[in-house]
């Protein structure tokens, strides 16, 4: 069935493998962090590169390690980037990240260090950086369907005003899009905890559904319980939700779902920063509750747009995937005015509704794809924080 | 237009309810709205309380559930006259 959205189209850049990008990043990317100087180097020496920084990738081991490499690969893959330079310490794992963003078919060059020390790893990489960012630079964009974006989600600094505002307005934006055919992502497993009963039951079947709770299950157990000092009441709700309103971690569960709108159906559940496999339609990525931390693996995952609700403010931004701040609540629009993309306080005064404000953030979503710069790519917000799992050996 | 609600309830089975502007202060006869449904009521703040926070739509006693968006929230852990703070300081998650 035709509906608004249906013709709906963007200016995007589509990437070798047919995913589309809104952005055209050339990135210099390190394995570890040791390599972070070399980098950040090469990023000074060629405008137009962007280096992103971490702290890990030495000595990990297991899961840990293979979310490592999940997440920088992705990263690389991500259609927001055009191509990648890579730098690490030595060659092996220098040419596992390397050559997993090359099956993507994107240019992607690999440098190790040791036995050239940083000048001239910088000066190698440096002329291939350069050439990337001259053939970069030359990419047009062209016409895209709306259906062809990976949209992803995650709220962060929530009060009472996200649970009615914020994010009821994502999730009318999923009720419409994810019947075009775009793909979704969801998580915050931690967050989930107080609806997970409710969460359970949207699952597109039962086996789904099982799965998922199992997962859920896991985490508590396995983490929360294996790890906690007290009730977690210090942590969740956390000071700012609190100072918001938001009384219970349920309360704000419930709040949180709101994300998933009335009618959508999440069809399968995602590792940490893995793609999905399972065609278009929404995902539930298990993910943590922070949102540097929870953007960067959705990115990885390969989300080219971010939807972010906020009630008191979160300034949270991401290298490579611009993310949409969307807010009801007139206080952050009236102290915090320059981060906020969509204001959707009026559904507050009811001079907005719930589908007017969906139609606004699919506006924007639009024009973000086209190119507009969000609130959190003008302020600089470039927070690409991975997860670790566990200490390193 | 229409006068701009001080209080937002999810859902008709709600006991607590969100005020939604700022600087209210006790004795405010408040225009309070359901979402859900577009229904109104007015009721009387008993206390300043801060925008995104809570308010008791009915008397709660100690030991009743918290009711938002139809569902469980938590325990009211003291009493709270309708009109009153429904906050961390008389209401608990039941889970810890």
């Amino acid at each position: 069935m035709a509906s608004n959205f249906s013709n709906m189209t963007v200016q995007g850049y589509r990437r070798e493998n047919g995913r589309v990008g809104v952005r055209n990043h050339v990135l210099i990317l390190p394995v570890d962090d040791i390599s972070n100087a070399a980098c950040e180097a090469v990023a000074n020496n060629v405008k137009g590169t962007l280096a992103i920084p971490h702290a890990y990738g030495r000595l990990q081991f297991g899961e840990d390690l293979e979310l490592h490499f999940r997440t920088m690969i992705g990263t690389g893959a991500n259609p927001n980037v055009a191509a990648v330079v890579v730098i690490g310490i030595e060659p092996g794992w220098t040419r596992k990240i390397a050559d997993g963003i090359r099956e993507t078919g994107k240019p992607v060059a690999e440098f190790s260090i040791e036995q050239k020390g940083d000048f001239e790893t910088i000066r190698a990489a440096s002329w291939a950086a350069k050439e990337f960012v001259h053939a970069a630079t030359e990419m047009q964009r062209e016409e895209c369907s709306i259906s062809e974006l990976w949209i992803s989600t995650k709220c962060g600094e929530s009060d009472t005003t996200t649970g009615l505002g914020s994010c009821p307005t994502v999730g009318n934006m999923y009720d419409k899009l994810l019947p075009e055919g775009i793909t979704g992502f969801f998580g915050e497993t931690s967050e989930i905890t107080g609806a997970e009963h409710i969460c359970r039951e949207r699952a597109v079947s039962k086996e789904v559904g099982d799965r998922w709770y199992a997962m859920w299950k896991a985490y508590q157990d396995e983490v929360i319980f294996a790890h906690q000092t007290d009730d977690l009441s210090d942590s969740q709700p956390t000071k700012g939700n609190i100072e918001g309103g938001l009384t219970t971690i349920e309360e704000k569960a419930l709040g949180n779902l709101e994300k998933i709108g009335r009618t959508s159906q999440f069809i399968d559940i995602l590792d940490p920063a893995e793609a999905p496999r399972s065609g278009a339609g929404l995902y539930f990525m298990d993910s943590s509750s922070a949102a540097a931390e929870c953007v960067t693996l959705m990115a990885a995952g390969g989300a080219v747009i971010h939807t972010f609700p906020t009630g008191q403010g979160n300034v949270v931004g991401n290298p490579i995937v611009p993310v949409i701040k969307i807010t009801a609540n007139p206080r952050t629009v009236r102290t915090m005015g320059e981060h906020v993309d969509v204001d959707v306080s009026g559904i507050l005064r009811r001079e907005m509704t719930i589908d007017e404000a969906g139609d606004a953030l699919i506006e924007m979503i639009r024009r973000t794809a086209n190119g507009r710069n969000t609130a959190a790519e003008a302020l600089g917000h470039r927070e690409f924080s991975m997860t670790k799992l566990y200490r390193s050996a | 237009m229409s006068e701009i609600p001080h209080l937002l309830v999810h859902e008709a089975a709600d006991n607590v309810g969100v005020v939604v502007v700022e600087g209210l202060t006790a004795g405010t006869d408040m225009l309070c709205v359901v979402t859900h449904d577009d229904s109104s009521f007015r009721l009387t703040a008993k206390a300043d309380v801060p925008i995104g926070h809570k308010v008791a739509l009915s008397d709660l006693k100690a030991g009743d559930t918290a009711i938002k968006y139809g569902e469980d929230i938590g325990r009211i852990t003291a009493d709270v006259e309708k009109g009153g703070h429904v906050h961390t300081h008389n209401c608990k998650t039941k889970r810890w």
